[in-house]
């Protein structure tokens, strides 16, 4: 690897003792604050600031219709435009999770189901969100686009327990997706 | 140079020293080696180091050369016109004229002089075509498919699939989870038609029920009408099945098999002592598929056998020393459980006291049982035998494990003789003291309840609840064979180990620790064993047949430690098979 050498910046003796680049900032500071009080700060409009500079009054205002399409709150479970569990419980999602969140307990789907030809769901499947980093790898990783993680972000819970999801919870978040997959269709 | 031998020694050619020796120079990848005439080019290309794709191929099954993924490139030095001299290289070897089509490696066998491509345009360009044909009509239901993550198919999609496919058309329909024998689940659509299954069925099993119907994309892997795939040995197809076209009932759905585990162990349910993996993901046993040995089983293994775990994590499982308090039994500690076994057994005359030791023992536990019989003083020491049907494969008629190391850790010639004295002792009342190690009187060795209650005491050890613990005053849990290290002989003589695949239950022990927990109870004094291994050590020390051996010497495959007469059947057929030249082995 070639190495490159950098040469220190000259800096004359104003610089040397940043005495100028204090007032400078203190400029800068105060012309923001000014700003605020008369309630001109940039993006105060978009981000629904409350008066005073951009902040937001959380949890009386909320950011909820400002989160980009590509933000990642809570993963969770979707069924397709048929009502049908997408996730046939292959548990590559178990697999690739990198703080093992996600606990998958497959069953076969009984012949008599009008699913049964899909023959496998998950019987359980639990997130457990002290555990999920958001990072997205579940929805990466599904062949059946099943999970997906929505804006959710907003968990409390008195207990460990209660910030487990289970397959209920999941889909309660999820809802319907309409999507690619039709390969369990009756004709495929 | 003049004609003297050893100058024409000099000469010799390259086919010639191999001749001498009985063997063959082939070109494998352009590197020359040499092996015995006959084998098969895929398995000179294995002995090579060389990986040849297939489906069909199994080295223990013919080869109908099927599936075509093994085509590689041949060539065969060519024949020279009349009175021409072959043309020879600088090292003796004739040079290859390469053929241009090519050929299957399963099915051909190799010559003198052959060379063989496994790499090149013509052999990736076959492979590449071969994978598409293949996954025209697949389902690609992956997702589902329990074989995911040890599917070829999969894995050589990989290597040589296109990521796409061209083929426009319906895929073929074809029956999916078909029901065709109580153990085995069906599904066409996944068959590559590389007929393993049928072949195993037909060849090894001895019970040809499936077959093909149907010609062409419409080829169907079926069971003969009003037959059913009920063999004992049906799960084996599972495992030679290269896609999931035949999964395991049992399996099924269970847990994926990227999360799992394999621990090579041996399987203790009969005589034969099949070599086997037990799979596991934390500490649950979800499958066992058989390992190769071809001194013991081969690649198979029977169902029974098989399926024979779920009792390990079931509810009957004991977890906790048990001492009984007027009818029912509580829960005690094992210092206390010890210490009351101690005082108990001492407080009778020796002659009062007999062990009835288990042929599921190892012969570490063995070797203690009989260190506890001698530390007690009696000579009142038996196993319990458990014999059954044979089949004419591997299912011995002598269901306990470990007879053969019995005979010889305890030195006798019949290990079960004195149980029908100690049954007579106790109903007659001059035995008083019962010590009975990982053995069911009631159900196996043909006591009754009302005989157990003769006894003063009755100490046993279990891994599950039965009708002889009810009895017990005192219960002590133990280990079932996937949680514990020792060694066993099977009745071919062979020294194999088993080893700790899960941990213990609760409060059980291993049974080794429970024995000599119970001798240094007895003698007082102070632990001087804290691994299996120090009791091997005295084993080898005082047995002649374990002279000179350590648990890890004894390795995966095991040691011939003793020529006992017995032929395991299937390996008879099976080298018959191989000595025919059907087989590769």
């Amino acid at each position: 690897m070639a190495v490159v050498k950098l040469q220190r910046p000259k800096l004359n003796f104003g610089e040397k003792i940043y005495f100028g680049a204090l007032i400078k900032g203190f400029f800068l500071t105060m012309t923001h604050a000014v700003k605020s009080l008369l309630g001109k700060s940039a993006g105060a409009e978009s981000l629904a600031s409350s008066g005073l500079g951009v902040t937001m009054q959380f949890p009386e205002q909320r950011w909820d219709d400002h989160l980009p399409e590509y933000y990642r709150g809570a993963p969770a479970l979707v069924t397709d435009e048929q009502g049908r569990e997408r996730c046939v419980s292959c548990q590559l999602c178990e697999f690739i999770c990198p703080p093992k969140a996600i606990k998958i307990t497959p069953m076969e789907i009984p012949s008599d189901d009008p699913w049964a030809k899909v023959e496998k769901r998950p019987l359980e499947f639990d997130i457990d969100m002290t555990r999920c980093i958001y990072c997205g790898m579940c929805e990466e990783v599904c062949p059946e686009q099943a999970i997906y993680l929505r804006k959710d972000y907003l968990f409390a819970g008195f207990s460990r327990a209660e910030m487990v999801h289970d397959k209920k919870r999941l889909y309660e978040i999820g809802g319907v997706r309409v999507g690619l997959v039709n390969k369990w269709n009756e004709l495929k | 140079m003049s004609d003297t031998p050893s100058a024409t020694a000099e000469l010799k050619l390259p086919k010639d020293l191999a001749a001498e020796k009985g063997l063959v120079n082939v070109q494998i990848d352009g590197v020359w080696h040499q092996f015995p005439k006959g084998t098969r080019m895929i398995e000179a290309c294995r002995q090579a180091q060389v990986t040849v794709p297939h489906y069909c191929y199994h080295p223990k099954l013919s080869s109908p050369g099927n599936c075509r993924m093994c085509l590689v490139q041949m060539g065969m030095p060519p024949r020279p016109a009349p009175g021409q001299e072959p043309q020879r290289d600088e090292n003796g070897y004739e040079i290859i004229g390469w053929m241009p089509r090519p050929v299957i490696a399963c099915a051909n066998t190799i010559g003198e002089n052959m060379g063989i491509r496994t790499t090149g345009d013509l052999v990736t360009k076959c492979r590449e075509g071969v994978m598409e044909f293949l996954l025209i009509n697949h389902p690609l239901d992956c997702p589902i498919c329990d074989q995911a993550g040890e599917c070829r198919l999969q894995e050589q999609s990989v290597q040589f699939g296109r990521g796409v496919s061209r083929f426009i058309d319906m895929k073929v329909k074809k029956p999916k989870n078909v029901d065709i024998g109580p153990r085995i689940r069906l599904d066409d659509e996944r068959c590559i038609m590389c007929s393993r299954c049928i072949r195993f069925m037909d060849e090894v099993a001895g019970d040809p029920v499936l077959g093909f119907t149907q010609r062409g994309t419409h080829t169907t892997l079926t069971v003969h009408p009003d037959r059913l795939l009920d063999s004992n040995y049906s799960l084996n197809t599972a495992d030679i099945c290269p896609v999931g076209a035949l999964t395991s009932n049992d399996f099924r759905f269970q847990m994926r098999v990227w999360f799992l585990k394999e621990t090579p162990t041996i399987d203790v349910n009969c005589g034969t002592g099949t070599n086997i993996n037990v799979w596991t993901r934390g500490n649950k046993i979800h499958r066992i598929t058989p390992r190769l040995n071809d001194e013991v089983n081969s690649a198979w293994m029977p169902d029974s056998h098989r399926l024979n775990f779920h009792y390990i994590d079931s509810a009957s499982r004991l977890t906790e020393p048990l001492a009984k308090t007027a009818a029912n039994h509580s829960a005690t500690t094992w210092s206390a459980a010890l210490a009351e076994a101690a005082s108990r057994i001492k407080a009778v005359p020796a002659a009062q006291v007999a062990i009835i030791a288990s042929g599921r023992m190892t012969n570490e536990e063995l070797f203690l049982a009989r260190t506890l019989a001698a530390e007690i003083g009696t000579t009142q020491l038996s196993l319990v035998p458990r014999t059954a049907e044979a089949d004419a494969l591997l299912v011995a008629a002598d269901r306990n494990p470990n007879t053969t190391g019995a005979k010889l850790v305890l030195e006798t010639e019949d290990p079960y003789a004195k149980l029908d004295s100690i049954r007579e002792g106790v109903r007659n009342g001059s035995i008083k003291t019962l010590i009975v190690l990982g053995e069911d009187l009631i159900t196996d060795a043909g006591f009754t309840a009302d005989d157990l209650q003769k006894l003063d005491f009755l100490v046993q050890s279990s891994v599950l609840a039965n009708p002889t613990a009810d009895q017990a005053h005192l219960v002590l849990p133990s280990a079932a064979f996937a949680e514990k290290r020792g060694s066993m002989v099977n009745l071919s003589g062979r020294l194999q180990r088993l080893n700790r695949v899960v941990e213990l239950t609760g409060q059980a022990h291993d049974d080794w620790e429970i024995l000599r927990d119970l001798i240094l109870a007895l003698t007082g004094e102070k632990n001087e064993v804290h691994h299996i291994e120090d009791i091997f050590k005295a084993i080898a020390e005082s047995i002649p047949a374990f002279n000179g051996l350590t648990l890890s010497k004894i390795g995966h495959q095991g040691t011939q430690i003793a020529e006992t007469g017995y032929q395991i059947p299937l390996l008879a057929n099976e080298r018959a098979r191989k000595a025919a030249g059907l087989i590769n082995g």
